[in-house]
């Protein structure tokens, strides 16, 4: 493959990925969330595999595969099934209106392309444009935490935050060392399951899935 | 010999942490764990004086180096002579308040389980002896922590008391921070001796070995000193050890009081004379002063208090300012290269260390057996015990006289050569000393004086009189071992004051090797009998002399009144022709210090209030009078209260930023991160 095909085609999937984070921000209802969130990873999962091509590193297949089962089969349907038990597929409730949030999201995306100018001009590598796209998503993730107020889009930012981390590492350097993706890919699923756990309990306890439940724990003075 | 010291040492320290372990075996039947473990603390308290006795004596220093801690930093122990002195001063108290605490401690039994304060006791114990042994800066943060959280638990001992509590919050506190200090200042001396980048610079072998530029030397020096005198209870930072100490059982503050502080004596010497080794004068200025501010200050805290406890806790402060000033005295003079002063002085806050630690440990301890009798602190309310408690009165008479320094008892001695350290000092090099010194000299005059005023108050208010109380409750005398333990601190009050210079001639070694000059208790041709710093020609005291000279007359003055059968008479007292006189007219606590309290009355904040209920109409003629009297130490309005108030409010403002909202905190981070990005661009 030639590269300025595959530069081509990684920035195209930058600009999926920074679209469906967008979409996230938008998305009203849990399960298009989650569907977004599969959607998400879906491009990664190509993204690295393409990456992985035309650098010529072959264990970026291996983290694509890694990629492909976890963010976009096993944990959308874990998900899915947290949803279903817990009975929370109605609409998502917002600390701040979505077109506020929107509004915000592209001042990250702004912010990000100015951060990533200096890295931008000394890299080589066929990815480097994508960083900034990167570094965007997992702003936004961190906006999603903040701007949702329901614990279950909490673990979405908190996984999408995780998938721009994740696009950084193969954009910066073509992929962490295996053994990190290894140990990352598996602390998210542990995450993951710890997070379902804590809802059922939070859910009991509150009668509840609203963090600002949660601000009763504080002490009082 | 097959035993080093050291190993006679750490085999007590071993025996203390062995009976933590066995004490709960015991816990069922809490009398036999009583006698048990305080037995065994009183075994392990000889070992460790044979040892301290033995390492100043033969001028013997033994190291150790202990696999534990942490890995590439093993502990480090070491035994020489200055170590061996506190050792001895630690562990002859420790014997003599273990076995009173046979005694003491069945107070509670009935009231609560003791298990715990055993437990504590051993720690706190194993803690101060090993602070002492210590050779390496780790090891003796360590120590010195164990000993901290120790007396901590052992002052929360009653802890459903709120005035427990806290002074123990308050002692944790001052403790801590002082703890910092010193730790910062080993961190200081570490770092010089070896650079940052290793730790080998940690033991005190390597402190010992290198050179430190001046500034450095006196950061270092600064903390160390700020540390060890919150420690010490030096003024300002006394503030912990009048609360504290009272609240705590009273063998526990006889130890907390008769040598807890004197490790920070310890480690004062240890950091100036052994570590940094070389000083410039001010330095010794530094604790000159702050000695003498303490001293006086001490002791008239001393004699505005009313509760027992309270007033010997706060005449420890006195006491360590008298020690300091021995100390300060000498580095002044170790400077100036007067190593003869140097010496003399060194010896007189070092006697004074042990004599302090004796007759404060006496005092504890008979004021522990009057409260063990009485349940009472409080001085206005007692009186007329000297009928009730046969022995302890003669004991604490014995405490008084020695801290009050009347010959013949230690006290005397070791403040004589504090006075002789002042007066032989000649014309030092600069005009500010020449100031300070006869100053110096003219403030320990009179806080001796106050001093003696202050324990005359003590005893007289107690033991004399009447009962001054509404009801006089069951008096008992304290039981065996509680008068054992204290009978054996009296004689050791006696015999440091009668013969001084065997005292002396033991303890020889520790200025020579920290300043290299010998005092030399007797010149040749006197022998024992006389003691005389420096020149025959220019001052001697003679104990056994002066001892024989009061015993002399005391037997005489019996005698004569005790020859005829009429010449002692008992009569009513004299009522000055009014009604019947009652115990409330009896000449109190308040009373005797009022003078003073009026001529240094603007030290303190003083509330006095006197409310008058007349009798129906007639103003002139009261029916009753109340009279209310609280003096507070200024030092906590000046100093406490605005750094207490002012960390309260930040913590107020502080609490705000805890929401109790995820969103809230996400936000924190979010900010934080796109900050630092924009710097770090």
């Amino acid at each position: 493959m030639d590269i300025n095909i595959a530069s081509q085609i990684t920035s195209f999937l930058a600009a999926l990925v920074l679209l469906t984070a967008f979409a996230m921000l938008a998305q009203r209802r849990m399960y298009g969330l989650v569907n977004l969130f599969a959607w998400q990873g879906l491009f990664l999962s190509i993204n690295t595999a393409i990456v992985g091509f035309v650098a010529g590193k072959h264990h970026l297949y291996i983290s694509s595969v890694l990629t492909l089962s976890l963010k976009v089969i096993l944990l959308p349907y874990i998900l899915h099934v947290l949803i279903r038990r817990l009975k929370v597929h109605k609409e998502v409730e917002m600390v701040v209106n979505i077109p506020m949030t929107m509004l915000i999201g592209i001042a990250l995306v702004i912010f990000s392309y100015h951060l990533t100018a200096p890295v931008m001009e000394l890299s080589t590598l066929v990815t480097r444009s994508t960083l900034a796209v990167a570094l965007a998503t997992v702003m936004i993730g961190l906006l999603m935490m903040i701007t949702r107020r329901h614990a279950v889009t909490q673990i979405i930012g908190f996984l999408a935050m995780e998938n721009g981390l994740f696009f950084a590492a193969t954009s910066a350097t073509y992929g962490m060392p295996l053994v990190v993706e290894l140990g990352v890919a598996l602390d998210i699923l542990i995450a993951a399951f710890i997070f379902g756990i804590f809802f059922f309990h939070i859910n009991t306890t509150f009668d509840s899935l609203d963090v600002d439940q949660m601000a009763r724990l504080k002490e009082e003075d | 010999m097959i035993f080093t010291p050291l190993e006679i040492i750490s085999f007590s320290v071993l025996l203390l942490f062995l009976s933590v372990l066995f004490v709960p075996l015991l816990k069922g039947n809490q009398r036999l764990l009583i006698n048990v473990s305080f037995m065994l603390i009183s075994l392990a308290s000889l070992l460790g004086l044979a040892g301290g006795i033995w390492a100043v004596g033969g001028g013997i220093t033994n190291k150790l180096v202990l696999p534990l801690g942490l890995s590439d930093l093993p502990f480090h122990l070491r035994v020489d002579p200055l170590a061996g002195f506190f050792l001895t001063v630690i562990c002859l108290l420790s014997f003599f308040v273990s076995l009173y605490s046979i005694g003491y401690v069945k107070g509670y039994l009935g009231r609560r389980p003791v298990t715990s304060l055993i437990v504590f006791y051993c720690l706190f114990l194993a803690g101060m002896m090993m602070v002492v042994i210590a050779d390496d800066a780790l090891f003796f943060l360590i120590s010195w922590e164990v000993m901290a959280a120790a007396s901590y638990f052992l002052v929360m001992f009653e802890d459903e008391n709120i005035e427990n509590r806290k002074a123990a919050f308050l002692y944790m506190i001052i403790a801590h921070i002082g703890a910092i200090a010193i730790l910062l200042s080993f961190g200081i001396m570490a770092g010089l001796t070896t650079g940052f980048e290793s730790f080998s610079g940690y033991t005190f072998d390597a402190m010992r070995q290198a050179e430190f530029p001046l500034k450095w030397a006196t950061a270092a020096f600064l903390l160390a000193f700020f540390g060890f005198a919150a420690k010490a209870g030096v003024i300002p930072l006394h503030v912990w050890l009048p609360e504290a100490h009272p609240v705590a059982p009273s063998n526990v503050s006889a130890l907390m009081s008769g040598v807890m502080l004197k490790t920070a004596i310890y480690g004062i010497i240890r950091v100036t004379f052994d570590l940094l080794g070389s000083f410039p004068w001010w330095w010794g200025a530094i604790v000159l002063i702050l000695g003498l501010i303490s001293a006086v200050m001490g002791v008239l805290f001393a004699l505005m208090q009313s509760d027992l406890k309270r007033l010997l806790a706060y005449s420890s402060v006195e006491n360590i300012g008298i020690i300091l000033i021995g100390i300060g005295a000498s580095m002044i003079f170790t400077s100036f290269q007067m190593p003869l002063l140097a010496a003399l002085a060194l010896i007189a806050g070092l006697y004074h260390t042990m004599n302090h630690a004796m007759f404060k440990g006496l005092l504890f301890m008979g004021a522990g057996a009057v409260l063990h009798a009485t349940g009472e602190r409080n001085m206005e309310e007692m009186g007329g015990l000297i009928h009730r408690m046969k022995w302890t009165a003669p004991l604490f008479l014995i405490g008084c006289v020695s801290i009050s320094a009347l010959p013949p008892f230690n006290g005397f001695v070791s403040e004589w050569l504090t006075f002789q350290a002042f007066l032989l000092s000649p014309a030092l090099p600069s005009p500010m000393l020449k100031l300070l010194i006869p100053l110096g000299a003219a403030l320990l005059a009179l806080t001796a004086a106050l001093s003696a005023a202050c324990f005359v108050k003590a005893f007289g208010i107690t033991f004399m009189g009447h009962w001054r109380g509404a009801s006089m409750p069951r008096v008992h005398e304290a039981d065996w071992p509680m008068r054992s333990g204290m009978i054996l601190a009296s004689h050791a009050c006696l015999l440091l004051g009668v013969l001084p210079t065997f005292f002396i001639d033991w303890m020889d070694i520790i200025p020579q090797q920290l300043i290299g000059t010998k005092i030399g208790a007797s010149s040749g041709a006197y022998g024992w009998l006389w003691l005389t710093p420096i020149a025959p020609e220019r001052a001697s005291y003679s104990g056994p002399i002066v001892f024989l000279g009061i015993l002399f007359v005391v037997i005489a003055v019996y005698l004569l009144l005790h020859v005829r059968p009429g010449n002692i008479q008992r009569a009513p007292i004299w009522d000055c022709g009014f009604a019947k006189l009652n115990e409330r007219m009896q000449y109190s606590s308040a009373s005797f210090s009022m003078p003073i309290r009026r001529i240094f009355g603007f030290l303190f904040k003083i509330k006095e209030e006197v409310k008058l209920t007349p009798c129906g109409t007639h103003k002139p003629f009261p029916k009753r009078l109340n009279y209310h009297l609280k003096i507070r130490d200024r030092f906590w309005g000046w100093l406490y209260k605005p750094i207490v108030d002012s960390s309260f409010w930040v913590a107020r403002h502080v609490g705000k930023l805890q929401q109790g909202r995820i969103q809230a905190y996400l936000i924190y981070s979010f900010i934080t991160i796109i900050i630092l990005l924009l710097f770090s661009r």
